[in-house]
């Protein structure tokens, strides 16, 4: 069975291994941190968040301090998918953000039917699309 | 020990004891009251009425007629109130049990305020029930504000009843106002400045100022002139006496219909349920431990880099909270918290967009456990200022709800979608001065309560939504805040492009305001918000945060003489006014927005944004539709559209070239693989066993959470006992450097040290 942890990441319960959910790769094992068997890039803010006024001209642009904050991307090597994003301080350790107890999952799994698609919960507003005309 | 003994040794003790109690110099802020965030044990009275009342049906039913009567006194302090805030919103009512547990709050409003006000119940029934120089009787009514005794900060002000039947306390009803004006060293409240705690203006322990439902003329004339705005402070005292009355009413119809022990029933079956079904939900989800942080780039006075750093662990039924790594307080800094107004704070966000299905009390946070360190950000010392501790608990909101979404995702049952972190920073502009009609007035704008909605599984955060501490709150209406106040809001509720934190759905996004005094010369603004460097948040599975803002200034302009004489330079954007610089010989500066309070002059423009909320997901896998119709709504240019979320389209038509977007997006994702390193190989070159070297740092390094730092590498301290943290006035600061550059200056010229010259 297989357990729907993130957005871009499941635990197979019978491997014990973190997986990709867009391309099915074996990110690595499930009582670790999925992160080690990610890729890392340290993004400049800048191509995120963009000076919106002048930063020739000014100190403060809208745009974040790299010298005070970095943006961490972790892809998937196999498919390139940005799986998580850590703002930090600079030359920060990447945070163990998910320590799962695998043994307790299998256990609350045990009696739950396997889920394929992730459960959304209640709905609330009409989607944005179809108010919008075209 | 025979019991001989034994009993006389009890007897002295109950003795030493008394004495001790008799001769109490100082009722200070009591930690067995304030350290403890969960709902009372049951007490006999309650136990027998839930023996005689099971029937779930009637229990029910006087549920929601409490909750109604919560809304009609909501309605009451909305309309009649004279706050800005009361008008949008930042208030609240509540019952609480005769323990003092808060176990209905209004649907609308604030509800953390009510959240925290159990704690000054329970300091009013420890001390002043049997103080035969206070006492609490049927018309009694206690104010109260001092946060060291229950409270966010002590800008809002409570107002306490108790409620009898037959000469018996049966419960308390409560309404919290975020007044603003509290006679502080800057106006409006929540002041930047606050060095002491005695710079933070009133400090009101919970006392009487009602007796038989009518304020004490003597005491209110005192707390009238310790604040800046007299009148507001009677007329609010009046409506939440009124609204603490009208709910008085309402329990005493449910009295008289069903009695004394279904009310009491009521009130305890509701909060024992709500622990029940709390811990049936986190029973639900997975054991894990999950960590988080967010940065603080300001302490309001200078910028600095502070931790706020939490685990949560989850184990069985238990849920704990662990903000051990956090930074240290800073001693004479606004921004520290007391620990209620923290814990409090992870409540709202539980009660916001987790378990928004529950009785708004206190007992969805009472099985919540926490651990924190006496002497840190987020539980600070009674004598460190707090008046802007928003600083330190929207942190402790945001990782909290960071934390929160990577549990709820494989959660079967779900009672919101999961979730990006809110923006969580209350920027508006907070002013005081002498308004056009001679008043003197001390408040801020709404617009504080447009932050920017996380984005969520399935769709766009909403824009200049509400604020993380109250789901259902207005920003204001412009129109009527002009009536009073002597500036003008030159843009407003318009977007800031380019601003939105992107991700496969983005957060939503908040607007410019431009601000203009006109009609006073005694008239200020100040802005109280971090993130001028650092963004303040998180983004969620792939998104990213919302980026910064800076605050702007335009000096040595006359905008309304422009707006007379040459309307065609005046532009409606920050960026046009600022990158144009369409006013001659005018001054345009940046700042971070921890801006002191500021006088203003006619016409000079103070321009500020709201912030965005968090991005979900990786963006290419945004649907091009989506960004095209941001780039149709002006939230983002085209430009910044095609880099950001690689998706090729006609710039005239916006027609969207699918099959090119597909290779773009390919190419990218083959791109990240290539720029992107193995994880160990990345910690081995970017990671560093210190924090930076040249900026102040405050918190724990790299997850060793025994060791602190506190301001720079040679300052570690134990984590445990941090001790008090002194930061230099930045005036002084500036003062040491130019000293430094004169003595360098004279030097150089040849001339002897200053100091030495006679
Ligand atoms: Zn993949």
């Amino acid at each position: 069975m297989k357990v729907l942890m993130t957005e871009y990441l499941r635990i197979d319960l019978d491997s014990e291994n973190w997986e990709c959910r867009v391309c099915d790769h074996v990110i690595g094992p499930a009582r670790g941190n999925y992160k080690e068997g990610l890729l890392v890039y340290n993004r400049d803010p800048a191509d995120i968040h963009p000076s919106i006024i002048d930063p020739e001209k000014y100190r403060f642009t809208f745009c974040p301090d790299r010298e005070w904050v970095n943006i961490y991307e972790f892809y998937c090597p196999s498919c390139g998918t940005q799986v998580e994003v850590e703002y930090t301080f600079p030359n920060h350790m990447p945070l163990y953000d998910m320590e799962v107890d695998i043994d307790a999952l299998k256990e609350q799994w045990s009696h739950r039917e396997e889920i394929l698609e992730p459960v959304k919960g209640p709905n609330i507003l009409v989607d944005r699309c179809h108010t919008h005309k075209h | 020990m025979n019991n001989e003994t034994n009993n006389s040794a009890l007897q002295d003790q109950e003795l030493i004891e008394k004495f001790l109690k008799d001769t109490t110099l100082f009722l200070g802020p009591d930690p067995e009251i304030m350290r403890d965030h969960r709902i009372m044990p049951r007490t006999p009275e309650e136990e027998k009425a839930m023996e005689a009342f099971t029937d779930l049906n009637q229990i029910a039913s006087i549920r929601d007629r409490l909750q109604s009567a919560c809304e009609e006194g909501f309605e009451m302090v909305e309309q009649m109130g004279a706050a800005p805030g009361a008008k949008w919103g930042d208030i609240i009512t509540g019952i609480y049990s005769a323990s003092g547990d808060l176990t209905i709050g209004s649907a609308g409003g604030v509800l953390i305020f009510s959240a925290l006000v159990h704690h000054p119940i329970k300091f009013i029934i420890k001390n002043w029930i049997d103080e035969k120089t206070v006492g609490v009787s049927a018309g009694d009514g206690f104010i109260h504000n001092d946060s060291r005794y229950g409270n966010v900060h002590n800008t809002d002000q409570s107002m306490i009843l108790p409620v009898f039947h037959e000469g018996k306390l049966v419960c308390w009803v409560a309404s919290t106002v975020h007044e603003g004006e509290c006679g502080a060293i800057e106006p409006g409240g929540m002041p930047s400045m606050a060095e002491t705690s005695f710079d933070e203006g009133l400090k009101m322990s919970p006392f009487k100022v009602v007796e038989n439902y009518e304020i004490k003329r003597d005491l209110l004339t005192f707390l009238q002139n310790s604040v800046r705005e007299p009148k507001l402070q009677y007329e609010d005292m009046k409506v939440k006496l009124f609204a603490c009355m009208r709910l008085e009413k309402r329990i005493k119809e449910v009295l008289s219909t069903d009695g004394p022990e279904a009310l009491t029933a009521c009130l305890r079956y509701t909060n024992e349920s709500v622990v029940t079904e709390v811990r049936r939900r986190i029973s639900e989800w997975p054991d894990m431990t999950v960590r988080t942080q967010t940065i603080m780039d300001s302490t309001l006075r200078e910028n600095a880099l502070l931790k706020v750093n939490l685990a949560v662990i989850k184990k069985g039924d238990r849920l704990i909270f662990d903000f051990s790594g956090t930074s240290p307080e800073l001693t004479n800094r606004a921004i520290n918290t007391q620990l209620p107004g923290m814990k409090g704070m992870v409540g709202q966000a539980f009660m916001n967009h987790i378990w928004p299905d529950l009785p708004r009390g206190q007992a969805g946070l009472s099985p919540v456990e926490f651990v924190t360190q006496p002497g840190t950000l987020v539980d600070c010392s009674y004598s460190a200022p707090n008046s802007q501790s928003l600083m330190s608990i929207f942190h402790s909101f945001t990782v909290a709800q960071h934390a929160c979404a990577k549990f709820l995702y494989s959660c079967p049952d779900k009672y919101t979608r999961v979730l990006a972190p809110w923006h969580n920073m209350i920027n508006t502009f907070i002013w005081g001065g002498v308004n056009q009609h001679g008043e003197t007035l001390g408040n801020l704008c709404a617009d504080l309560n447009g932050m920017g909605g996380g984005a969520r599984m399935d769709r766009d955060g909403e824009h200049a939504l509400s604020p993380i501490f109250a789901t259902m709150a207005d920003i204001g209406e412009q129109e009527m805040n002009e009536e009073e106040v002597p500036f003008l809001q030159l843009v407003s509720k318009k977007m800031t492009a380019n601003t939105q934190a992107p991700g496969k759905y983005r957060g939503g996004m908040g607007y410019t305001m431009i601000a203009a005094t006109k009609d006073s010369e005694q008239w200020g603004f100040m802005t109280t918000t971090q993130g001028s460097k650092v963004p303040t948040i998180q983004g969620l599975f792939g998104g990213y945060a919302g980026g910064s803002y800076p605050l702007c200034k335009v000096q040595g302009v006359d905008v309304y003489e422009v707006l007379l004489e040459n309307p065609q330079l005046f532009k409606h954007s920050i960026h046009e006014i600022m990158n144009e610089q369409p006013f001659p010989d005018a001054r345009y500066t940046t700042h971070h927005m921890g801006m002191g309070f500021d006088i203003s002059k006619r016409g000079e423009l103070y321009m500020i944004s709201q912030g965005s909320g968090g991005g979900y997901g990786d963006p290419l896998e945004r649907d091009p539709l989506y960004v095209i119709m941001d780039i149709e709504e002006g939230l983002i240019s085209p430009e910044w559209a095609k880099k950001l979320y690689k998706v090729e389209f006609n710039e005239t038509t916006l027609v969207v070239d699918n099959e090119a977007t597909e290779k773009l997006r390919a190419e990218y994702r083959e791109q990240r693989k290539k720029q992107g390193v193995p994880y160990a190989e990345f910690v081995k070159t970017q990671v560093k066993d210190h924090p930076p070297e040249n900026i102040p740092f405050y918190g724990a390094w790299n997850g060793d959470n025994e060791v602190i730092y506190a301001g720079s590498l040679d300052d570690k301290r134990d984590a445990q006992n941090p001790g008090p943290i002194y930061v230099t006035h930045p005036k002084d600061v500036r003062i040491a450097e130019l000293e430094a550059k004169l003595a360098a200056a004279r030097k150089d010229a040849g001339l002897p040290p200053e100091n030495e010259r006679k």
